[in-house]
This record gives structure tokens, C-alpha cells and sequence, in this order.
């Protein structure tokens, strides 16, 4: 919107003092992108157009590429693959599950932690520091906590009197056992935003509040949490786009502690498998496909939502 | 910083509810040391299982303290494992993603943000458009692609696809923006080239965001697991994310080395973390709260 106006300033001035300014000016503008464009259209762009042409042969990582064309034929396929629909159904059950307690708790966790007047910075390191870990030592380090008998969480369940739970093979907790992990692992992440907002908060607001005889709570109610709605809106939207895209721990889990995976399989696993186990690429192109569609409209919906918010405030 | 800047309003908070705030803080602190201790829990646990004798990490029930603590496991992990090389592998990778994000996208974004020329509009749209794509959707294309150029198991394999960072332009794009026009316009006026005034003037003066921008993209690059687990397959290309997801399979029931593998796999991210803690929760909430 404010292009033009800064395009005309220096294109006039170096038009005045040089004939061919605006060419030269072209040529440079060019020159500067170049390296970052070869890059992006190579290994960004061109992987994106190469994966929807995939998606319309019988493409096989093993035979040499595109033998066949099929059409539509993958995309048919996939919506009559009951293994599709439940690494579907999976991948929406782990947003369900981990959104929820990754924003109230980043909210409440973030909320506390504003109101100390020290120690601030070893809570925030606290909270903070898994999210800085590969995912492979998240792993390894929770298969290790997760173990029957002598794993330190079992353990503490049998010394309190409470039976042991198979929180890797069991098809009914391995779904809440990615969550745990997951909520643990990424939680500073929502945290750190929300601690963000309570900065902006004009504190007069609370001063002024609490000269009317508000207390904590009140003012949690009526100033914290409708101050940080945009902050909220947020943070949700980043954590469903996070939580969709799931796929790293629960397949190191699952190769190297046995965690339940076709009770927890995502859709990125799926995708996963078929390219590289069944080197189907075709059909896992597809599938790449329709995850990517999700992903925008969920994008969309959030840009909608935000402009109107923009608009009204 | 921001601490400091609450206190003072907070000194200053109406006396009549001082009682009340001081046992709901301490209330608060209270709850929060619980929540702590429980995030730091599975940590202190990978640290303590890591310096016992491996005979002692099978005890039932669970003890914090073995009979003696040992550094065996390190230094077994150290001498038989592979993990000094993929230290290696790691640091040369993040090291080079990381130089050349910031390079190519800081350039990118000057021409965004200072040089004029025709169809700068759509294609800066064309690159913000990319932040929208999920590197996940692109590992099944991308192997096709790589392994047509030859590139599997190599280094370019993994550091070519993580070096076009739209979010690194658009850092900069916005940093720039907000440098005046007249530094510039002064610069040119005595004759500087396009490519000394982004040298001299833009570069310096941009060292916030290229912190952000480096630390992420070190921290990004470092953890980035997907994509060199797809194109690495040999045990000495490996990086730490991709190698200490084959440990448990390797070591077997030596769960003291696994614990150990995991340690130093966290150590290094540990360490800058708490180098850079301001840079990285500051960058976090900036980008964050702008978009």
C-alpha cells in the first residue's frame, strides 16, 4: 500500500542525477534477490509444484518416476482408504487434546509468573528450556520416565498405592502419553507469548482497579484476560497450525520405545510411510496435498478472523 | 528489563490491598515451585540415571542416589559412540544454514525495502506466501528431488532446503523499513554504491534482527530432525537429533550411555539457551506479536 509512494522518491532523485537510474535501479533490485530467489524457487517452490504433479501419476520412489498418469485416481484412492481417514482422525484427536492445555496453562503459567517480583527469570527457564531440545532427546528422555517397574513414573504410581500404566504399548494411553510429552516439550513456546502481552498491559489499568477494591481475580477477569484476546487468538492459531503438523516425537517414540503407533499414527506418518515404506510417492503426494489444503484453510480462517478483529478494535 | 520496568508501578500499588496481594503471591510462587519442579523433574532424572552405574538404573523402586555417581556412561558414550562426529555434522550444517539465512535473506530484504524496481510488489508476495508452506508436505517431493541431484546423504542434502527462509526476509524487511530514509538518501547523493550502503550502513545498524534471525535459525537448524532423518543413511553423516534417535536401538539396555547420549544431545541447546535467553524470549514475543 505504501509501495509507490516510497518506489517514486529515490527513483526520481537518481533519475535526476543519472539517465539510466531506473534501469540500473531494476537491475539492482534484482541482483540483491537473486541468491535468495534461486534458493527459494529451487528447493521451496519447485518441491511444491513437483509434489501436486506427483500426485497425478503412479509415481514410485524405486522405478525411476513418473510411469503413469492417473488423474484424479490417488486422490479417490485416499478418500476410500480407511488408514488415511484414521491418521486423519489421529492427527485432529492430538489438536484437540494438546490445544486446550497448552494455551490455558501457557496462560496461567505466564499470568503467575508476571505477578512475581523475582525469580522470574529461573520460572521462565524452567518452563522454557525443554522447547529449546531436539526431539530425539525429548524422547529418549520420557521412554526412560515412561518405563514398567523401574521407570520413575510407574514407580512413584506403585509406591503411591496406585496400579502401573503401559503409557507406551497401550493403544488407550499412547494418544495421552504424545500429549503429555508434547505439552511438556512445547509449552514455553505459548508461555513466553503470553508473557509477551502481560508486558503490554498499561499497569495504571490494574492501579486504577484496584483503587475500586478489585481484587486478583476481578482483575483477571475483567482486565488480564480481555487485554490479552488478541494475544490469545494467537497463540491458539499458532498451536493448531503446531499441533496439525505432528509427527517427530510420536515416531521416535514409537521406534525407539515402542509407543502404540497405529493408536497414535498421524497423517504426517502416513505420508511418511507410504513415500518412504512403500514407495508409493504418488499417492503420498496426495495425501501431502490434502494435509496442505487443511493447513491453508485453517491459515485463512485465522486471517479472516483477525482482520475482522482489526477492523472492529 | 521488563521486570524492572513493573516494579516501581508495583511499589506504588494502593496500600489497602498490600495483605491480600502478599498471600496471593505467595500463593502464586507457591504453585509455580510445584509446576517447576515438575517440568525440571525429567531433566534432573536423565542427569542422575546418566552419572549412576549402569547396574543401578534398574533398581525398584527408584532411588535419586546410587551407591557412588560415576562419569563411566559419558565417557563410554564419548569413546565407543558416534556422538563427537555428529556434533561435528551438526555444527557444520547449523553453522553454514545460519550464514547463509541471514546473508541471502537480509540482502533479499533490502532490495524489498530500499531498491525500487518493477515487480518488487508481487514477488515479495510470492515470498511471504512461502511462510505459509509446512516444510512437512515437502519431504516426499524434495527426496525425489534431492536424490535426482545426487544429494542424498551428503551435506548440501540438508543444509539446501533449509536455507530459503521467508520469515528471515520479512524480520529484516520490517527492521529495515523502520531505518530513515535519509541515511540512505545521503549515501547516494555522495556516491555509494547500493551494495556499500547495505554493507556499511543497513547491516550494523540491523544487529537486533540479525541476533533473532541467527539464534533462531541456529537453535531451528541445530533441532531440525524431519528432513536429515529422511536424507541422511549413513551412521557418520548423521546430526545429533537424527543419530540419538538411533541410540536405543544401538546401546540396547545400557540405559545409564542412553541417558548419558541424551544429556550431551541437550547440552549444547541448553547452553546457548541460557547464553541467549533474552535474545531468543525477546524474539519469540517480537515476531509473535506482530503477526
Amino acid at each position: 500500500m505504501e509501495a509507490p509512494e516510497r518506489v517514486a522518491r529515490p527513483a526520481t532523485r537518481t533519475s535526476t542525477t543519472k539517465p539510466t537510474g531506473r534501469r540500473g535501479s531494476n537491475l539492482t533490485g534484482l541482483i540483491f534477490l537473486l541468491p535468495f530467489l534461486i534458493v527459494y524457487t529451487l528447493f521451496l517452490l519447485w518441491p511444491v509444484i513437483l509434489g501436486l504433479r506427483m500426485s497425478f501419476f503412479n509415481w514410485s520412489l524405486v522405478g525411476g518416476g513418473a510411469s503413469e498418469f492417473l488423474g484424479l485416481q490417488n486422490y479417490r484412492e485416499l478418500f476410500g482408504d480407511p488408514v488415511f481417514w484414521v491418521s486423519l482422525w489421529h492427527t485432529g484427536l492430538f489438536t484437540l487434546l494438546s490445544t486446550p492445555p497448552l494455551v490455558l496453562l501457557a496462560l496461567v503459567l505466564a499470568m503467575l509468573v508476571n505477578r512475581l517480583r523475582f525469580a522470574q527469570w529461573f520460572f521462565r527457564f524452567s518452563f522454557f528450556a525443554p522447547f529449546v531440545l531436539p526431539v530425539s532427546v525429548v524422547a529418549l528422555i520420557w521412554i526412560w520416565l515412561f518405563q514398567p517397574g523401574f521407570g520413575l513414573i510407574n514407580s512413584y504410581l506403585t509406591s503411591l498405592g496406585l496400579g502401573e500404566v503401559a503409557w507406551l504399548p497401550d493403544k488407550n494411553v499412547a494418544m495421552i502419553t504424545a500429549v503429555l510429552v508434547t505439552v511438556w516439550w512445547t509449552i514455553g513456546f505459548n508461555f513466553v507469548l503470553y508473557l509477551a502481552g502481560l508486558q503490554e498491559i498499561p499497569r495504571d489499568l490494574y492501579d486504577a482497579s484496584a483503587v475500586d477494591g478489585a481484587g486478583s481475580l476481578a482483575q483477571a477477569r475483567w482486565i488480564t484476560i480481555p487485554m490479552l484476546s488478541r494475544t490469545t487468538v494467537l497463540v491458539v492459531v499458532l498451536q493448531i497450525l503446531a499441533s496439525l503438523k505432528v509427527f517427530d516425537q510420536i515416531y521416535v517414540m514409537y521406534t525407539q520405545g515402542g509407543l502404540n503407533y497405529p493408536a497414535t499414527r498421524p497423517i504426517i506418518g502416513y505420508v511418511f510411510d507410504q513415500g518412504f515404506t512403500s514407495y508409493r510417492v504418488g499417492y503420498a503426494s496426495a495425501m501431502s496435498y490434502v494435509f496442505f489444503v487443511i493447513i491453508l484453510a485453517v491459515s485463512v480462517i485465522w486471517f479472516v478472523v483477525a482482520r475482522r478483529r482489526g477492523e472492529s478494535a | 528489563m521488563e521486570s524492572g520496568a513493573t516494579t516501581p508501578s508495583r511499589a506504588g500499588k494502593a496500600p489497602a490491598g498490600a495483605g491480600r496481594s502478599r498471600v496471593e503471591s505467595g500463593l502464586a510462587f507457591g504453585v509455580l515451585l510445584v509446576l517447576a519442579v515438575l517440568w525440571l523433574v525429567p531433566l534432573a532424572w536423565a542427569v542422575d540415571t546418566a552419572l549412576k552405574p549402569e547396574s543401578e538404573t534398574i533398581v525398584v523402586p527408584v532411588s535419586w542416589i546410587p551407591s557412588h555417581f560415576t562419569l563411566d556412561a559419558f565417557k563410554q558414550v564419548l569413546d565407543a559412540g558416534n556422538i563427537l562426529r555428529w556434533y561435528f555434522n551438526s555444527a557444520l550444517t547449523s553453522v553454514i544454514i545460519t550464514a547463509l539465512v541471514v546473508l541471502l535473506a537480509s540482502l533479499a530484504a533490502y532490495s524489498f525495502s530500499r531498491v525500487p524496481f518493477r515487480g518488487r510488489g508481487v514477488l515479495f508476495w510470492v515470498v511471504l506466501a512461502g511462510i505459509m508452506i509446512p516444510p512437512q508436505i515437502l519431504i516426499v517431493p524434495l527426496f525425489t528431488e534431492m536424490n535426482s541431484l545426487g544429494f542424498i546423504n551428503t551435506y548440501q542434502g540438508i543444509i539446501l532446503p533449509q536455507i530459503a527462509s521467508p520469515i528471515a526476509v520479512f524480520i529484516f524487511k520490517q527492521f529495515f523499513d523502520g531505518i530513515p530514509h535519509e541515511l540512505e538518501d545521503a549515501a547516494l547523493v555522495d556516491g555509494a554504491s547500493r551494495f556499500r550502503i547495505y554493507w556499511q550502513i543497513y547491516l550494523p545498524l540491523s544487529r537486533p534482527a540479525m541476533a533473532a534471525v541467527a539464534i533462531f535459525t541456529f537453535v531451528i537448524s541445530w533441532n531440525y530432525w524431519l528432513w536429515p532423518f529422511i536424507a541422511l543413511t549413513g551412521t557418520n553423516m548423521m546430526t545429533i537429533p537424527v543419530g540419538l534417535a538411533t541410540v536405543q536401538s544401538a546401546y540396547g539396555i545400557h540405559n545409564a550411555q542412553i541417558m548419558a547420549s541424551a544429556v550431551l544431545g541437550g547440552l549444547p541447546l541448553l547452553i546457548v539457551f541460557l547464553f541467549f535467553q533474552r535474545q531468543i524470549v525477546e524474539g519469540i514475543a517480537g515476531t509473535g506479536l506482530k503477526g
